[in-house]
């Protein structure tokens, strides 16, 4: 048994080594030789020969450094069988050339294993690219995640993957997409597509279970981006908005059905992710730059603030909506406002806000359950029960059925609330 | 050193945002010198036109051994080629600004796209 729980740890230490020095190593690789696909199969080739190698000799004291080397080197060799290659090898001389073994030249200096990740964080996330198309990357080249576990995240088949992979990577190559950080103009918007693309990941394993890895990765993929670019507030609001809603993941369901905020049990809260997640946000505050990101982390942290659902601080939730409608004035921003009113201002005012954005959002679930709610709250029983019904209609979560499905059976039991 | 086709796309007979005072025009055309100038001092222009609607185009095929031509475009599309410019850029970054700058001075959509090769075939063979 215990040899079992060994030959375990052992695994997963190697496979936490591999997800965390995969992005590096593809990333120096890359700029090496300039080429996506072979960066990627020589680090797959490493993978392989370093699963075998540690198991048996231990883990070196710089992994990383390990697989870039013996990468690295495979690649070099991959080169030198193809004529294509030789010429190319013969191109980058001396730089490629370095001998096997030496392992040294990565990790000693930071600056260049930073910028290396950067660049392909970007490259990646490139706005020419299509948004599933960068997703893919992202995981498959940072996450290093395997293309079936890619696939399975997106629910499509593994050879549908594959060609979506190739068909990004041949967009790169063809339209000289290039490997650098952005310039200094333009990386306001360049930074908005990364940010965007991490968020999609984290939220795209929201609410179900199977793909709750997605989550991790995520958070992982944006803790390393606040270490790459510290001086980016969005990048810290995200981890900080990720971090806050990850810390309720546990409390969100109850066998297998939502639970709203009113009814979580907030012992269930992780206390670690939020004690991080708003020491994240009071940095943010005190650097003062907002932007969306940090509004929507600040609001979270509101929420897990508070000890009790009475104990939470609307008002401040709803300057903090206003705030984030003046900067991203979305139809779904514009309703976490409407819901937040009502606590403040009550069911009335929430149901004109609500109203004035029915006809934008018609399509989206959760705009009809907040309906059916405030409804239920003004004691209009059956428009309440056309709102959810409408709701549960549009859900595409099991989670979300439940949950509504309860709450018309709870209308018909109890009838309003009080 | 890459090249890129940056082109606009017309709908017969509509010219979105096209200029319709005189005065319109004037400012069109004295933006449209100035980023052509722009273009041809940092060494990006490499050709450009204006082309004539689809009207005026007549399609050449080989049927067996035999030319044959039909007036009309090629592609059934209500859309068609109205202008382009063939550019130098370093990469698409580059070009894409370039294409931010033609998409302002002409108030139309602009598609970037890398060319494969460019030139004579000739000069792409081995030994060239």
């Amino acid at each position: 048994m215990t040899r079992i729980g060994a030959a375990d740890r052992e695994t997963t230490s190697v496979e936490r080594v591999f997800r965390e020095a995969n992005g590096q190593a593809v990333a120096t690789l890359v700029r090496v030789f300039g080429d996506i696909t072979l960066a990627e199969d020589a680090v797959q080739d490493a993978f392989v020969l370093a699963s075998d190698r540690w198991r048996n000799d231990g883990i070196p004291p710089n992994p990383a450094g390990w697989i870039v080397t013996t990468a690295r080197n495979r690649a070099i060799d991959v080169l030198r069988r193809s004529a294509r290659g030789r010429e190319l090898h013969e191109q980058l001389g001396a730089v490629a050339g370095t001998s096997p073994g030496s392992g040294t030249d990565n990790g000693g200096e930071d600056g260049p294993v930073i910028d290396d990740q950067l660049r392909l964080i970007f490259t990646c996330c490139h706005p020419a690219l299509r948004t599933e198309h960068q997703v893919a990357l992202t995981l498959r080249l940072l996450g290093g995640l395997s293309v079936d576990e890619v696939a399975r995240s997106f629910l499509v088949s593994p050879s549908a993957m594959a060609k979506r992979l190739v068909r990004a990577k041949y967009k790169i190559k063809a339209a000289n997409i290039p490997y650098r950080v952005p310039a200094d103009a333009d990386l306001p918007e360049r930074l908005r597509s990364v940010l965007s693309v991490l968020y999609l990941i984290y939220n795209t394993g929201v609410d179900d279970p199977e793909r709750a890895a997605l989550r991790s990765e995520a958070i992982r993929l944006a803790r390393s981006l606040v270490d790459l670019m510290p001086d980016e507030p969005e990048a810290a609001g995200l981890l900080a908005l990720m971090l806050l809603s990850e810390s309720r993941v546990s409390a969100r369901t109850d066998a297998g059905a939502h639970v709203l905020l009113r009814d979580q049990d907030r012992t269930k809260w992780d206390r670690t992710m939020i004690e991080e997640g708003h020491a994240i946000v009071r940095a943010c505050i005190r650097r003062d730059r907002p932007g969306p990101l940090q509004l929507q982390a600040a609001i979270q942290a509101v929420h897990c603030d508070a000890d009790s659902f009475e104990a939470i601080d609307w008002p401040q939730i709803v300057a903090l909506y206003d705030h984030l409608f003046s900067v991203m004035p979305t139809p779904v921003v514009a309703l976490n406002r409407a819901i937040a009113i009502g606590e403040t201002e009550g069911p009335d005012a929430a149901l004109s806000a609500l109203d004035a954005i029915a006809p934008d959002l018609d399509d989206y679930h959760l705009m009809h359950a907040a309906r059916g709610t405030t409804l239920r709250r003004l004691a209009h029983r059956d428009a309440a029960r056309a709102a959810y019904e409408r709701a549960a209609h549009l859900a595409a979560s099991e989670a979300d059925r439940r949950f509504l499905a309860q709450q018309i059976e709870e209308l018909a039991e109890n009838g309003t609330y009080t | 050193m890459s090249q890129y086709l940056l082109s606009t796309y017309a709908v017969v007979g509509e010219v979105p945002g096209a200029p319709s005072t005189p005065q319109e025009m004037q400012t069109f055309m004295e933006r449209v010198i100035a980023l052509e100038a722009e273009m041809d001092s940092s060494g990006t222009f490499v050709f450009g036109g204006a082309l004539h609607g689809p009207d005026a185009a007549t399609v050449v095929r080989m049927s067996d051994a035999d030319v044959v031509m039909t007036d009309g475009p090629f592609a059934e599309s209500k859309e068609h080629i109205g202008g382009f410019y063939v550019i130098n850029a370093d990469d698409l970054d580059a070009a894409l600004a370039w294409a931010g700058k033609v998409a302002d001075a002409t108030n139309h959509s602009i598609e970037v796209r890398p060319f494969r090769a460019t030139g004579r075939v000739a000069d792409h063979m081995p030994g060239a």
